[in-house]
């Protein structure tokens, strides 16, 4: 799944996007905006906060549409990716304001997925599989990946509240999104 | 089995390669995704499962979509364009169109495997049709190709020979969606609206001498400038999309009140025909063109002033008659024959044919019959 092309939709709505398109906004923000509050919400548990983070996403995305690379991934997973980040720097700023411990700047790197009109209905189907596949992960790899990408914690900081080596911890965050990857891998090829 | 990174060295590949879960998770320290970060610039195999992790991590964020709302889009999207103003804007007269659309989309989002089973009942003023949810979508998108035709897109339903009905256009355009399921319908359905808003604002940003705005979309029966058109295409969205809430069971709430007040704008310019049609067929109380200037103002114009309240609070002066093609609106100081003071939500349904005239809770002053007529004929506005 990672060669597959990218997808028109992708491409012409950053084209529109970097037109100045308010219409292209308006699509990206019905598209996106569910998962992009729901995820925030789940990082952050605090709907206003959650609200923010909408707001900077999509200001964000239509301040600087070039930044998104379609050869490097999907516009869904770049901003699943952007929203994350978003979330959790600010999850970490409100637990330790003199910290600074934000993750840095990075380039989403996910392999495309499909995002016409068409595979956007499919891409609902394939996340609604997601969380079975998620569900059916050993209990321990599920705990540590939920805890860290919800919880929004670091590495060391998951592995002391769930007892674990550091060591522990970075090797189940591997392993469960292998074990991810691969399950995932076979939905797109059935 | 891992190192810890030693400080002033660089971290080796293993090292780094183990971290590539936590890296994909967001749960590097900052120092330590710089590394990796950096490592991967250079290492394609570590890039290569980066990805793939990176991927999978994403999809962890499908968990939990939470449906915003409907609010929230209008602060982010005008955040946005504070930000950076759009070179070609939505056109006001789509905004209702924009909205009822992306909240009915939401609606169908949601539908699971049975509700798309069930049959929504579409009241009109000459009966009630009954259609699953994706038969009204495919209803929809029959009725919204007329405004795809005057705008030079493809209609999905071509008729062959150039007339236009919308009866038929519906059940053409449902006979051909039959054998696709349900989210394919939506899809198309949606993929239309979008069309339709992205080729109207292009249009009115290409500046032409006569603005897209007053193109004439052709129903069939009737003409409505394009400005006209979408607002009743919004208006047929929300209250469509009414009916498979309630045939589902779930609640939906009405437009924001700057679009019911274009809603009913649009109701009260069409009214004068509707009671018309109303005295043609015999039900009317009051006879068209009673002059003695005892009656209403000595000007001449016979109207009614329609006062909404609550959401989309505004007030509108309905003529009696038909006006002339070219004629003035009324003067806004015309004294009117009567007032009819109505929510404007339940107005809007009673133009919807989902309401009973004589059963909607309104308030009347002045000539009683002049006002009940138009109560009457709203209903009339309503179509199969």
């Amino acid at each position: 799944m990672a060669t597959s092309a990218p997808i028109r939709w992708d491409r012409q709505i950053q084209r529109r996007l970097a037109r100045g398109e308010e219409s292209a906004l308006g699509e990206l923000y019905d598209q996106f905006a569910p998962l992009v509050l729901g995820l925030a919400n789940r990082v952050l548990d605090d709907s206003e906060a959650a609200e923010q983070v909408v707001r900077d996403v999509f200001a964000h995305v239509w301040e600087h549409p070039a930044d998104f690379d379609p050869a490097q991934g999907s516009m869904r997973s770049w901003i699943g990716t952007f929203t994350h980040r978003r979330a959790v720097e600010r999850l970490r700023r409100d637990q330790a304001p003199a910290a600074g411990s934000g993750n840095g700047k990075e380039d989403p790197a996910a392999p495309p997925e499909s995002s016409s009109m068409e595979e956007q209905v499919l891409a609902e189907a394939t996340a609604a599989r997601v969380q079975h596949v998620v569900t059916s992960l050993p209990q321990a790899l599920r705990e540590t990946l939920v805890l860290t990408y919800f919880g929004g914690r670091t590495y060391q900081q998951a592995a002391r509240e769930l007892g674990i080596s550091a060591a522990t911890a970075k090797h189940r965050m591997r392993l469960g999104l292998q074990l991810l990857a691969t399950a995932l891998s076979t939905e797109h090829t059935s | 089995m891992s190192a810890p990174i030693r400080p002033g060295g660089p971290p080796d590949h293993d090292t780094l390669r183990g971290l590539l879960g936590a890296w994909a998770l967001d749960a590097c320290p900052a120092e330590e995704a710089a590394q990796v970060q950096q490592h991967l610039a250079g290492c394609p195999s570590c890039t290569e499962e980066a990805g793939r992790l990176r991927d999978a991590a994403g999809w962890l964020s499908a968990d939990e979509p939470l449906d915003p709302a409907p609010s929230l889009r209008t602060q982010v999207l005008s955040r946005a364009l504070a930000r950076r103003p759009a070179e070609v804007g939505v056109p006001e007269y789509a905004g209702a169109f924009v909205a009822e659309t992306a909240r009915l989309d939401a609606l169908l989002r949601d539908l699971g495997e049975l509700d798309w089973l069930e049959r929504a009942e579409l009241p009109w003023h000459g009966g009630t049709e009954q259609r699953r949810p994706a038969e009204v979508l495919c209803h929809l998108a029959a009725v919204d190709g007329v405004v795809s035709r005057a705008l030079g897109l493809t209609d999905p339903v071509p008729s062959p020979d150039g007339g236009i009905d919308l009866v038929e256009r519906t059940e053409r355009l449902t006979a051909l969606q039959r054998r696709r399921g349900p989210e394919s319908v939506r899809a198309f359905w949606r993929e239309q609206t979008r069309a339709l808003v992205e080729t109207a604002a292009l249009a009115e940003a290409a500046g032409r001498a006569t603005p897209a705005g007053d193109l004439l979309v052709d129903y069939g029966a009737f003409r409505l400038p394009l400005r006209d058109a979408f607002v009743d295409r919004a208006f047929e969205c929300w209250v469509h999309a009414e009916d498979i809430a309630e045939a589902v069971g779930w609640p939906y709430g009405p437009p924001r009140g700057v679009h019911i007040r274009a809603m009913v704008g649009l109701a009260t310019r069409l009214l004068p025909h509707a009671l018309a049609a109303l005295r043609a067929t015999g039900a009317a109380a009051t006879p068209t063109g009673r002059q003695d200037s005892s009656y209403g103002d000595p000007r001449g114009a016979r109207a009614v002033k329609l006062i909404i309240e609550g959401r989309g609070e505004s007030e509108w002066l309905v003529p009696l008659d038909v006006p002339a093609p070219d004629a003035p609106p009324l003067p806004a100081d015309t004294e009117p024959v009567a007032t009819v003071a109505i929510d404007g939500v339940e107005f809007c349904f009673l133009c919807a044919a989902h309401r009973d005239p004589d059963r909607t809770p309104h308030g009347i002053t002045g000539d009683r019959s002049a006002a009940r007529d138009l109560l009457h004929a709203a209903p009339l506005l309503s179509r199969p």
